[in-house]
């Protein structure tokens, strides 16, 4: 046997026992365990955004389409300084990348990044039983099952857990040069949500722990709150400030962003059973009928109904949740999905322009 | 937003006769539709030649037209319905029929039939059908919403053409307008080539239209299907990546589902610029297709084209990701919008999505070049498949290796088996020359090539097929180069398993391991390596699926769930192929729906993506697989059912019947189907029956053959046995030629690469009965012995013409009673003798009033669909209730089996065949079948139903009393004695008449009078043949040719005829039926009646006891 055809053999173990078969891809798991809470994302293409993506901090993601890294990887289409998710699950690591853009290939790069992986995973077979019976800590790796299993229980989830303060940026800075001036909180912030908001704005993005008056007192056009990981309860110092800006300059919430800001008006959050996670989730706008395709990615929720005075604008099509919402009377909205998209369809970008109209009609009160 | 309530019926047109580059994914969107709008509650109206489809069942619309599909007749049927139901508005649905539908929509359009009715046309309007369609409208409508096209220019003459030519620069591409499939389409690389192909083209558009431009041949292609509703709200269903690069048209090209080697931001971009190009075009709702090319380096992305309606890739997108484009769009066209219609599949989220698939798709085509000598075999940038097949894998791999086994070729998968020899006699270099250049052998070519230890980098600079799928082809190369190092005793469940991931058939690892496929599938399944079935459920497993809709893969978990009642499996009729097509999906359709309808579960086996039958709502449970022993065997392991039908999908399943669990057959036992084939268990069984069969023998050698044609006699009808639509058949009317045939047979054409002649496979022999009239019949036998006939057919061409190619009218229209009951009693007999429950066809050759049987066949025939057309009579239901043990006067009781519709109409099938794809191949009728499709005329006298058919196969006959008509003739000798009753008839037509020397002197001396007589190739004075044709003086060409090999001349006049588009005609007998069919047509006006009116019982009103024109 060649040397190619001795690979790592690894198991995946869910909290309830479920035994997976696979191998080892990317870094060495360390002392031979992996742990984080195990969900699914059915984009068909993105896995490097998806990995990238702060807000699967804590989790490991497992890729429904099978064949995972036959474009390669790209410095362009990171949307973080590194990964923050715990592992990747898939079916098939390409061997062979093909793309022009390509600099490099999926499995280096996960080892350069120490992420471990376990690859030949039935993976339908993994995400319908995330499917009934919701997502769930697992653990991978070359340990055995009991060890694995232990692992697995003993993970903390994301529920009750601190995990923006893990990905926030440490210092602010400044990107784009446009007129308007947006303070950006990163809660966990996808390079391609900036990338947008900085061509409609000179964009300041500050620590999520950074005190309402700090950003008052810069007098910002507006105030952009943006996606991130777990779970709303504990995105830290945000939930009591958030208060101290309503009302007084514009703000725009995206996911993380979304709930952090219902919690701030007086509304609640829950755990979902599996999330959203994908390319694909229909989402209605109520006021104009329209249907958008959107990106998403959060276990968490707000409840239908629960934040008072605002006006429920967006809801998913396939289980009803509530994915937007203006309020009455302050200038504040926010979406549950990701207008920026990367990855994922471009439907809905059109909230950025919203925002910049918004923070144009209304004088900064600060 | 909600249905329409201001529209009431709705025209849908479908697509017609099966030909090359529309074949019967039509006819799966067009069923999908009209059962869509039948459950809206609207009346639908439905035209459509083709008698062969589901969609023209009359149970599928309110009135169904098989009417030819003409602007003439289709404003007849308008005029008709706004007649018969005055009060109702109709609208016109025309983005379901391929580009027929769509190219007949605009003509009543731009002719002001639908404004002068009211009607609406829904979907798309006529602008936005034009913008799509018109290459110049559509390049400026993309420039100036900012996408890139491919640099061009428009030419409606060759003047223009050499200037575009001059400003684009070679190499460049032509294509014609308002064409399909991609006819006259090509590469030009030298301005020779230009000169030439250009030429063409502007022949082939029918407004005289092409489109230089820059070649971009070798980039990569992809296709977006997407969907629009009039909400605006937009969703791709799919996204498609071909295998084969651009330069090779896309029903050419190997494709795959979803895309491979695109990122996320370049992906995205395709969408945007889809959804850009749709809103553009204005196709207010339903399905379109976009093409893109991505330069493989640059990335620089230029559109190539829309198609404005559900086209064969969104049959193929809504199979591969289980959203049912034709119906949703459908349902977008009378006013929902896609987030009001759920989702089928499951039942909880709506179809405002787009589809997130967990396995991969692939789509390989299957070509016919066997059929027509002369044709290259090299694919590009005009259609020539004639069937496709797909296939799902969890990894691109395992879906290829299935695809390439469900052709049904003899290919074991790629490579891995007996057919690879066929490369190993070429150097490496030779090799990589012959995979340099598309053909069907491409992939075949490649694996060679990997496996001799060519880098990815070499085929990749010789093919530009993505280094992404050479290297997955590179993943089977090694396992198999792993698994040559093991054998069947010492190989264990990890490399078993691996390899059945990667795709291998038991088969494939029996020729490695030198040991039969019994053995392998012993050792895995003991060793635990069993079939997995995951289910395909638009959403990657995120929702629970309701629909079982399965493929098999090898994997931990199953996802079949067990069965409530008792299961059926009904096996399909794979690939569409010349000989067997879409008439074998329709009975295999039926039999799902008749079954289910009596309280079986049904479970559908098929790998053909164009068809009905893998339509996941058409069976209970749909598993979409290659129709192989191996796959086959795991679906009946997984569904413990009752029995399994294979008598009605034609060779494919029949072929396995054999190898399956006998007690599991239903219907006629296999051993009476091999009495039926095997010559010397059917000529004992003919003489105890004492039914005459013609003289003849069996050879398995030239001298044996040639001992049996001195006892019979020639001329002799020579074929090998134990094969499909007459394959290499032919008629020898000499030593020489039976000789020659013989050799042939032997091992040098291309039967003789399929293995040749052998004594288990003999050459038939038989007196070929000249100017006989040849006669098919259908008819079903209970297990009872209670028998019924479908179906007395009596041809047109005279035997020697391969039925499929024949044209055939029902009821007889020149046979005597007396025979026809001879036919009947015959047909009882032979049934009886080898004790059918089910479906017998059986043909004979009547000479004289004396009936000879040819053969029998205890199946489904092509001609099922056809007599249940004419008659009313749903044969292939009742056949299939019959095989699971009902007698026919339990079907009767239950009124599922009638009595025939009795009025005086006459069907007529004729045959529509491919000649224009195959310009080298000679357009002349033989005993090899090389049709695709067939249309049916259906009126109240013989004459105008074959005028009807004539129209609908696309020959427009000149009609008297228009313009001067001139007639061509040039007959075989043996014709001469009805060419003379002929050349009266269009005398009497008032057409002038010209002549070849010999065929005028026997005109002459029948007293016609012959305008003028032309020479033939090679004669000396006078005006040549070719050239009146060419120069447009002859508007009809009648020209009979001898024997297979026709003579240099008569090829050259079919061949210039076939250039020309002049209606050609390749036998006395259909020239014949023409005159009477023009003289008919001058007599009476155009009518229409729907096949409901035909059926009703006591038939057609007025019709009954005589002929009578209904007034109005």
């Amino acid at each position: 046997m060649s040397a190619s055809r001795q690979p790592r053999a690894y198991r995946l173990v869910l909290a309830d026992g479920e035994v997976f078969e696979g191998e080892g891809i990317g870094a060495d798991s360390a002392d031979g365990i992996v742990s984080g809470e195990v969900v699914f994302n059915t984009v068909l293409s993105g896995y490097q955004e998806v990995i990238t993506d702060p807000s699967y901090a804590g989790q490991v993601i497992t890729f429904t389409y099978p064949h995972i890294g036959n474009y390669g990887v790209n410095p362009t289409d990171d949307e973080a300084r590194r990964p923050f998710c715990r592992g990747v699950i898939i079916r098939d690591l390409a061997r062979r990348h093909s793309n022009w853009r390509s600099e490099g290939d999926l499995d280096s790069f996960l080892r350069s990044h120490g992420l471990a992986g376990i690859a030949g995973v039935d993976t339908r077979r993994l995400t319908r039983h995330i499917r009934d019976f919701g997502a769930m800590p697992g653990a991978f790796g070359s340990a055995d099952v009991d060890e694995l299993q232990a692992a697995a229980i003993a993970d903390p989830t994301t529920s009750g857990v601190d995990l923006v303060s893990v990905v926030s940026t440490r210092e602010p800075y400044t990107i784009g040069s446009g007129t308007r001036r947006v303070v950006a909180y990163d809660l966990g912030v996808k390079s391609t949500m900036l990338r947008h908001l900085s061509e409609l704005a000179t964009v300041t993005v500050v620590p999520a722990d950074t005190p309402a008056s700090d950003v008052l007192a810069s007098s910002p056009d507006g105030v952009f709150l943006s996606n991130g990981p777990g779970d709303p309860q504990m995105a830290g110092s945000i939930v009591t400030e958030l208060p101290k800006l309503l009302g007084r300059v514009p703000i725009f919430g995206i996911c993380l962003g979304h709930q952090v800001l219902s919690l701030a008006l007086g509304g609640t959050t829950f755990k979902m059973k599996f999330g959203h996670h994908g390319g694909n989730v229909p989402v209605k706008d109520v006021r104009s009928g329209k249907v958008e395709i959107t990106s998403q990615n959060h276990n968490f929720a707000v409840e239908i109904g629960s934040v008072p005075d605002v006006v429920e604008t967006h809801l998913c099509l396939n289980d009803g949740a509530l994915e937007g919402m203006f309020h009455k009377d302050l200038p504040v909205f926010g979406v549950q999905y990701h207008p920026e998209a990367g990855p994922g369809p471009h439907d809905s970008r059109y909230l950025f322009e919203d925002f910049a109209r918004l923070m144009d009609t209304t004088g900064s009160v600060a | 937003m909600p249905r329409r309530d201001d529209i009431e019926s709705i025209l849908i047109i479908g697509s017609g006769p099966i030909v090359i580059g529309q074949a019967c994914e039509f006819d799966y969107s067009g069923t999908q539709a009209c059962r869509a709008l039948k459950e809206e509650g609207y009346r639908v109206v439905l035209a459509n030649s083709n008698p062969a489809t589901i969609m023209t069942d009359p149970d599928f619309a309110d009135a169904t037209y098989l009417e030819p599909l003409d602007a003439a007749v289709l404003a007849k049927i308008i005029e008709k319905e706004k007649r018969d139901n005055p009060d109702q508005t109709m609208a016109l649905l025309p983005t379901l029929g391929g580009q027929t539908g769509l190219n007949l929509a605009m003509e009543l359009e731009l002719e002001g039939v639908l404004a002068h009715h009211g009607v609406e046309l829904i979907g798309a309007d006529a602008t936005a059908i034009a913008t799509a369609e018109d290459r110049d409208l559509f390049k400026q409508a993309m420039t100036e919403i900012g996408l890139e096209v491919a640099r061009s220019g428009i030419a409606h003459d060759m003047e223009k053409a050499r200037e575009v030519v001059g400003e684009v620069g070679l190499p460049v591409i032509i294509r014609p307008a308002y064409i399909l499939g991609g006819r006259g389409t090509g590469i030009a690389s030298t301005p020779e080539e230009f000169e030439k192909i250009a030429g063409y083209g502007l022949e082939c558009s029918p407004i005289s239209e092409i489109l230089i431009e820059e070649s971009i041949a070798g980039w990569k292609e992809y296709e977006l299907e997407v969907m629009r509703d009039r909400n605006d709200n937009c969703v791709v269903v799919c996204a498609i990546e071909n295998f084969d690069p651009m330069g090779v048209h896309t029903g050419d090209s190997i494709t795959v589902a979803p895309t491979q080697t695109l990122t996320d931001v370049e992906y995205q971009k395709l969408r945007d610029g889809s959804f850009a190009c749709i809103r553009r075009v204005g196709v207010e709702t339903g399905g379109s297709n976009v093409q893109w090319a991505v330069h493989p380096d640059t990335g620089r992305q230029v559109i190539i084209e829309m198609n404005p309606r559900v086209s064969r890739s969104s049959a193929l997108a809504s199979k591969a990701t289980g959203f049912p484009i034709a119906k949703i769009a459908a349902k977008l066209a009378v006013g929902y919008t896609l987030d009001e219609i759920p989702n089928d599949i499951t039942k909880k989220t709506p179809a405002s999505f787009e589809p997130s698939i967990d396995y991969v798709v692939t789509k390989v085509p299957r070509w016919a070049f066997e059929k027509f000598p002369g044709a290259s075999g090299i694919l590009g940038t005009s259609m020539q498949s004639v069937g496709e097949v797909m296939s799902i894998g969890r990894t691109f791999p395992e879906s290829l290796q299935k695809a390439l086994r469900s052709l049904e070729q003899g290919r074991y998968g790629l490579n891995c088996d007996p057919g690879e020899a066929a490369f190993d006699q070429l150097g490496d270099q030779e090799l990589l020359a012959a995979a340099s250049v598309a053909t069907p052998d491409r992939p075949f070519q490649l694996e060679a090539l990997l496996r001799r230890g060519i880098a990815v980098e070499d085929l990749y600079q010789a093919t530009a097929v993505d280094r992404w799928f050479l290297d997955q082809m590179l993943l089977i190369t090694e396992e198999r180069a792993y698994l040559a190092t093991l054998t069947l005793a010492d190989v264990d469940r990890r490399d078993l398993k691996r390899a059945k991931q990667l795709g291998f058939s038991d088969c494939q690892l029996a020729y490695l391991w030198g040991t039969t496929e019994a053995q392998v599938r012993e050792k895995r399944l003991a060793a635990g390596v069993k079939t997995t079935f995951k289910t395909v459920d638009t959403c990657a497993a995120e929702f629970n699926a309701e629909t079982p809709y399965h493929y098999s893969t090898y994997e931990d978990a199953d996802e079949v769930r067990p069965g409530e009642r008792e299961r059926v499996v009904i096996l399909g009729s794979g690939p569409n192929r010349i000989g067997q097509g879409i008439e074998f999906d329709y009975c295999c359709v039926h039999a799902s729906f008749a079954l289910r309808d009596a309280g079986y579960e049904t479970v559908m086996v098929n790998c053909n993506p164009e068809t009905v039958s893998t339509d996941y709502d058409t069976s209970d449970r749909l598993y979409f697989e290659p129709l192989t022993y191996e796959d086959v065997m795991n679906v009946i392991e997984s569904e413990k059912p009752l029995g399994v039908i294979v008598s009605l999908g034609g060779q494919t399943p029949l072929k396995l019947a054999d190898q399956l669990p006998a007690a599991l057959i239903l219907g006629t036992s296999p051993s009476a189907i091999d009495a039926a084939e095997d010559r010397e268990q059917w000529n004992a069984l003919c003489a105890r029956l004492e039914i005459p069969q013609p003289a003849g023998g069996t050879a398995r050698s030239i001298e044996e053959a040639l001992e049996i044609t001195s006892r019979i006699g020639y001329p002799a009808l020579v074929r090998p046995s134990y094969v499909l639509g007459g394959r290499a058949m032919e008629i020898v009317y000499d030593d020489e030629n039976l000789r020659r045939a013989m050799d042939e047979l032997a091992g040098f054409g291309s039967l003789g690469r399929e293995g040749g002649l052998s004594s288990q496979r003999p050459v038939l022999i038989d007196r070929f009965l000249e100017d006989a009239t040849e006669v098919d019949v259908d008819a079903i036998r209970d297990h009872l012995g209670d028998f019924v006939i479908g179906g007395v057919m009596e041809h047109v061409e005279e035997a020697g013409v391969h039925s499929g190619d024949s044209a055939c009218a029902i009821p007889p229209t020149n046979l005597g009673a007396p025979t026809v009951e001879l036919i009947e009693s015959y047909t009882a007999r032979i049934a009886a003798a080898l004790e059918v429950k089910g479906l017998i066809n059986v043909q004979y050759a009547v000479k004289e009033n004396q009936v000879f049987v040819i053969e029998a066949n205890p199946r489904a025939s092509r001609t099922v669909p056809f007599v249940a057309k004419a008659t009313g009579v749903p044969l292939a239901k009742v056949a299939s209730r019959v095989m699971l043990g009902a007698s026919l006067d339990e079907l009767r009781a239950e009124e599922l089996l009638t009595e025939p519709a009795k009025s005086d109409h006459v069907a007529v099938k004729e045959a529509v065949l491919p000649f224009n794809r195959f310009p080298e191949a000679d357009a002349v009728l033989g005993p090899e079948m090389r049709s695709t499709g067939e249309v049916m005329g259906i009126d109240l006298t013989p004459g105008l139903a074959f005028m009807k058919s004539q129209l609908s196969a696309g020959t427009r006959l000149p009609e008297a009393g228009t313009a001067q008509v001139t007639v061509f003739m040039s007959l075989a000798d043996r014709d001469k004695a009805l060419g003379a009753e002929v050349g009266r008839g269009f005398r009497d037509l008032g057409f002038s008449i010209v002549a070849t020397s010999g065929t005028a002197a026997m005109l002459q001396e029948a007293g016609v009078d012959v305008d003028a007589i032309v020479s033939k190739l090679g004669e000396s004075g006078g005006v040549h043949a070719v050239e009146l044709i060419e120069r447009g003086d002859v508007q009809l060409v009648v020209n009979s040719p001898r024997g297979r090999r026709p003579r240099a001349d008569g090829a050259h006049i079919r061949s210039a005829a076939g250039l020309a588009n002049v209606p050609l005609l390749t036998t006395a007998a259909a020239a014949m039926a023409a005159v009477e069919g023009l003289r008919d047509w001058a007599r009476y006006p155009l009518r229409v009646r729907s096949l409901q009116e035909y059926h009703q019982r006591g038939g057609y009103p007025g019709a009954v006891g005589g002929f009578e024109w209904p007034s109005g």
